[in-house]
């Protein structure tokens, strides 16, 4: 089975920093791997481990310095890995992004079997870009994914984690799996797999490579466009009380008399 | 291509839950639309349904006196439950030829599953999860959505038709005025020749109880975070929620170290809400909890560590450690 894995690399959102002009600082954020693609990348190997015959393949757009990431994750047990990058890429929205990974994984591994994404990416939190890629390749796709459960009758055989409760669901291949926060002890690389990433070739992917126009690439292929961006400014009054017990215990029942709330008990 | 007046109009997509209700995000989007569709000169809002056979009658009902001028329905065995295959290929197909100027979804799961193969589908752009949404002087709709885990707003632009946008349900309030003009209903044609569904779903367990509805309603709300530590601070918490009558919340963290359900939890990545009184204990306050309670009415906050975050948002902070506070906090309420 052939499957190929789509990650991201983000900046670090619990670490943000900003400059005097109400922007995002972005020089010297750290980047990391999208915490649901941890995720998304244990599913592809806990598949790898139960079954034989399994090829993963990393598909990840992005700077070249994303290449770092990619070997982590080879050492994790991919197999290969894929680097879309090209300047004319630059400011891609979800759907110019979702276009470009299905024209490399078209490209690069046409006889795929299985994507795995992960469900959201923390920097944009869109959960648009698995099922553009689906779309873009017509195949069927299971969002909110939980967990694999077996593979039987040439179905894959999921359960999905929904806002009112767990659908277990079959689906056929090839298809796309969009993947959340699982219950497990991610895998941790080992000297091996460490040793044997470092010898792998990452192979590169140019928007020519994978036969994509100029307009359909990046901004210009791109429906949306961000008009003004503007920092998340509250409008409570941030009143801050350092008091002994008893008085934190009155202030909390004044507080909450005077709102009513105690009122109707 | 803005002027292009061929397509105009709002359509919403009217969802049904699983007890097939149509889903309360979608009177939230239908007053808002309605607000849109002022600022457009007054252009048709629209719905679309889709419903198994014979069964329209039953949701007529629901569309009445609320002000929308004509509902699509699809009805048909085959659309009894979502399928993602089934249900893009008709709302393209509706697309196609009502041509509405702006089409808005409800970013519940089923919404965020749809939105992006239909927007793909008509190569058209799509911004998830928007806090707001609004018509710029160009007469484009304007949607603006936290990012980078709520810390910026953004507000995005579409160049294409139809502009497309989902919202979580409970950010916009509903207004139940009513409006009187009969709504049409139009039937249409079920096209889904030589398509094969491709997911089967074999079972569903209903895993939430209506504590979730508690936390979309409630006027108070109490929410615990890693501050709580262990189960026996959340069971200190909870019987703090039902001492003052207020539903019970939990933060990403305290979902992770599974003192709550995440049916419960509140934030970006978890449910919005806005009661009238919040109160977070031993909730730190990143922004990605933040984004989801931040519209609440009035934020009381108690953690031990004056210089956590949450009190930077919170109208009042308590500094101070809440397995003191909480336990004679229920005590005293009770003599009182």
């Amino acid at each position: 089975m052939k499957i190929a894995l789509c990650i991201k690399q983000v900046p670090d959102t619990t670490d943000i920093k900003w400059t005097e002009n109400n922007t995002i600082q972005r020089e010297g954020v750290e980047s990391i791997i999208n915490p649901y693609d941890i995720y998304a990348t244990e599913l592809a190997l806990s598949i790898k481990s139960e079954i034989n015959d399994v090829h993963i393949t990393v598909f990840t757009m992005g700077p070249l310095q994303a290449e770092g990431m990619l070997r982590k994750v080879l050492a994790l047990g991919c197999d290969d890995a894929v680097l879309i990058s090209d300047k004319k890429f630059a400011g891609s929205d979800t759907y110019a992004t979702g276009l470009t990974l299905s024209r490399a994984i078209r490209t690069v591994l046409p006889d795929f079997d299985l994507i795995i994404c992960g469900q959201f990416a923390v920097d944009g939190d869109t959960a648009q870009t698995g099922p553009n890629i689906a779309n873009f390749l017509d195949i069927p796709q299971v969002t909110y994914v939980k967990n694999f459960e077996k593979i039987e009758n040439n179905k894959l055989f999921l359960t999905r984690e929904l806002e009112d409760g767990l659908e277990f669901v079959s689906v056929d291949f090839p298809a796309l799996v969009c993947v959340l926060q699982r219950d497990i002890d991610p895998h941790r690389a080992t000297i091996r797999g460490i040793m044997n990433a470092s010898k792998k070739q990452i192979k590169r992917c140019s928007i020519s490579d994978i036969c994509l126009s100029v307009e359909k690439a990046g901004i210009k292929g791109s429906p949306t466009y961000v008009s003004k961006a503007f920092r998340n400014v509250s409008s409570h009054n941030a009143e801050k009380f350092k008091l002994r017990k008893e008085d934190s215990v009155k202030l909390l029942m004044d507080k909450l008399n005077d709102l009513g709330v105690l009122n109707d008990v | 291509m803005m002027s292009d007046k061929e397509y105009s109009g709002i359509l919403i997509y009217a969802q049904l839950t699983r007890e097939k209700y149509v889903h309360t995000v979608f009177f939230e989007l239908l007053d808002k639309a309605k607000e849109l569709s002022q600022k457009l000169g007054g252009v048709d809002v629209n719905a679309v349904i889709f419903t198994t056979t014979g069964l329209i009658e039953e949701y007529k009902e629901s569309f009445k006196n609320k002000g929308v001028n004509k509902v699509y329905y699809f009805e048909d065995e085959r659309l009894e439950e979502y399928s993602t295959e089934y249900y893009t290929k008709l709302v393209v197909d509706l697309v196609s030829v009502i041509k509405p100027e702006i089409l808005l979804l409800g970013a519940t799961n089923q919404g965020r599953d749809l939105a992006p193969r239909v927007a793909s589908s008509l190569a058209t752009g799509l911004t998830a999860d928007c806090i707001d949404l609004d018509i710029n002087e160009k007469g484009q709709l304007a949607a603006t959505r936290p990012t980078f885990g709520g810390q910026l707003m953004a507000t995005i632009l579409c160049k294409t038709y139809p502009q497309m946008a989902t919202v979580r349900p409970n950010v916009f309030k509903i207004n139940l005025e009513d409006d009187f003009f009969d709504t049409e209903f139009i039937s249409c044609p079920v096209n889904l020749e030589g398509m094969k569904k491709h997911v089967e779903i074999i079972e569903f367990k209903k895993t939430v109880d209506t504590i979730i509805n508690d936390l979309d309603s409630a006027e108070v709300i109490v929410t615990g975070g890693k501050g709580l530590k262990n189960e026996k601070g959340f069971e200190l918490l909870r019987r703090f929620a039902s001492s003052i009558g207020a539903a019970v919340g939990a933060t990403r963290g305290a979902v992770e170290m599974g003192l709550a359900p995440s049916a419960i939890q509140v934030g970006q990545t978890g449910k919005t809400v806005h009661p009238k009184v919040y109160i977070a204990c031993g909730v730190s306050g990143a922004i990605q909890h933040t984004v989801g309670m931040e519209s609440s009415e009035y934020i009381i906050a108690i953690n031990n560590d004056e210089n956590a975050p949450i009190f930077d948002i919170a109208d009042c902070g308590i500094v101070g450690d809440l397995f003191e506070i909480l336990p004679e906090f229920i005590n005293a309420n009770r003599k009182g």
